[in-house]
């Protein structure tokens, strides 16, 4: 590799910059978005409770797919794949409840983790790595920066396999929107409907599938990883799609990102009576 | 950053303005502030042609067509790395001197002059375009318009070396010894991506140029005077072709049933 033998300008302190905008605007809104939300979905993790709506087929995206009933709640909530939670699962670990969102919540996290947007936003506003462009970081990594090419960030590499299960939580929680349609009456007979919370449901796989699939791996994996874009045959629409996606993935990624909160939030005001969900039809 | 839009109204009758620019070398410098008087329509190029002409003849500055497209006079305006001559003065706030630096990640030869030879240097080092056989008896190739559709946004590249100065790794790292920066990752992404190449830099790209070093600040994008999308359509692209051949089991799985590069 080619090496620099004239003396570099000397390395800036952290926010050194001759920038004049507000260059730190950007990394604190992100800074405050991601963390209001992991405060928020670690908060409502906790819980393990109020995730659904009796009478309707409501549920949270933060408890779906609910693989077992939370040992917190007394009736099943009729979603559990596995029923009630088994005897061989810890309730707590250190003191901190073990819910049924912890047992799913490791995919959409992990994916969002290993995210092409989310690596540069939060490398910006968490780390410091740049604080924002053009202006000095912390003086301490200097040479020793290892960015994604060495341990740990090169686990980052492993966002494709979240991928693969994101596009799964895509197909279920579009299931769990279809079946929001549906009501119980107090006699138990099942009819269509139409609430607001079905309508917030449905909007959230519409959301984070415009969010999924404008991906930059099912990008490479669809068509970028031909050099020949000719010979992709149908599918050469398909990568014109994602990529036409993936032109706005920052702006899906906040979607998603904020309305997978609001329709828990709603899910659980509605669940808890703080807030009546209005039948539409 | 400016964005673009008229931030100060210049009049017809021109107004006076403060440009604060950087004189030195690389051992020592500091910034010199002239007042001159600006008229509508000027770049930042002009406003330094004009420090040059009328109070600072020995004042250092590479330039050439004054139009965009050599990319010979990028330097720090305000903080970000910008082609003088494209910098318009009404898109800068002139109540504040303007600040006029040369670029970081180079070393200074004279005021906003750098030393940008390492780029030719790295350059040498990517393998060249090596075509596949000959898709006709004559010696021709047959090509889609869509199969180049994709690398001929990397060709508009005018190597003024402004993605190199802003990316970080360069810059605040120093990393030049181990990774070759946005501008070579986008030559290589037009040559690994050209449909008639053969040549295979993959394993290069992850070993010897540093790709994994590019933590996607897509800070080399937001100052790309030719708009392309460096992050998004060249490196992680890439970055993408690396994991396929280093990182992801199941793709080296099926790689060694897949025909290779003629």
């Amino acid at each position: 590799m080619a090496q620099i033998n004239v003396p570099l300008p000397q390395l800036r302190k952290l926010g050194e910059t001759s920038r004049r905008d507000r260059w730190w605007l950007a990394p604190l809104l992100t800074f405050l978005g991601l963390s209001a939300f992991i405060v928020y979905s670690t908060w409502a993790a906790l819980q393990g409770e109020h995730y659904f709506v009796p009478g309707t087929e409501y549920l949270s995206p933060m408890y779906s797919p609910v693989l077992f009933d939370s040992w917190k709640i007394a009736a099943p909530s009729g979603h559990a794949w596995f029923g009630p939670w088994p005897d061989w699962l810890p309730k707590t670990l250190l003191f901190i409840p073990i819910t049924p969102a912890f047992l799913i919540l490791w995919a959409p996290g992990g994916f969002r983790f290993t995210c092409y947007y989310y690596r540069g936003a939060y490398y910006k506003a968490f780390w410091a790595d740049p604080v924002n462009c053009a202006v000095g970081e912390p003086g301490f990594r200097g040479k020793a920066y290892r960015g994604e090419k060495k341990l740990p960030l090169i686990f980052q590499n492993v966002h494709r396999y979240f991928f693969y299960i994101a596009v799964l939580f895509i197909f279920l929680l579009s299931y769990d929107a279809i079946i929001s349609y549906w009501f119980h009456d107090a006699a138990g007979h099942g009819h269509f409907g139409i609430g607001v919370g079905s309508l917030v449901l449905t909007l959230n796989p519409i959301l984070l599938g415009c969010y999924t699939f404008g991906c930059h791996v099912y990008r490479h994996l669809v068509g970028g990883r031909k050099d020949e874009m000719s010979k992709l045959g149908p599918r050469k629409k398909v990568y014109d799609c994602v990529s036409c996606l993936n032109r706005r993935h920052m702006m899906w990624a906040w979607f998603s990102l904020f309305w997978v909160g609001f329709t828990d939030f709603y899910v659980r005001m509605v669940s808890m009576g703080v807030i009546h969900d209005i039948r539409i039809l | 950053m400016s964005s673009g839009k008229v931030i100060t109204h210049i009049p017809e009758s021109g107004r006076d303005a403060i440009f604060r620019v950087w004189r030195g070398d690389s051992t020592a410098g500091q910034f010199v502030d002239y007042k001159i008087r600006v008229q509508p329509g000027m770049v930042v190029l002009d406003a330094i042609h004009q420090i040059q002409a009328e109070q600072a003849n020995d004042l250092a500055v590479r330039w050439n067509c004054k139009a965009g497209k050599c990319g010979s006079c990028s330097a720090e305006v305000n903080g970000m790395p910008r082609l003088m001559c494209m910098t318009r003065l009404d898109m800068l706030d002139l109540d504040m001197p303007v600040i006029v630096e040369p670029m970081k990640a180079f070393p200074s030869i004279r005021d906003l002059v750098t030393d940008v030879s390492w780029n030719y240097a790295v350059k040498k080092r990517i393998r060249p375009f090596r075509p596949r056989k000959p898709d006709a008896p004559d010696g021709t190739w047959r090509m889609q318009q869509d199969d180049v559709d994709r690398v001929q946004e990397f060709r508009k590249c005018i190597e003024c070396f402004l993605c190199q100065d802003v990316c970080h790794v360069l810059r605040d790292h120093h990393k030049h010894d181990e990774f070759i920066g946005p501008r070579f990752l986008v030559y290589s992404a037009a040559l690994e991506m050209h449909p008639l190449d053969a040549e295979h830099r993959v394993g290069d790209l992850k070993n010897e140029h540093g790709i994994g070093y590019c933590n996607i600040t897509k800070c080399c994008t937001k100052v790309c005077p030719e708009h392309i999308t460096i992050t998004d359509n060249a490196i992680i692209p890439l970055k993408e072709r690396v994991v396929d051949e280093f990182y992801d089991p199941v793709t080296r799985l099926f790689r060694i049933f897949r025909p290779k590069k003629a």
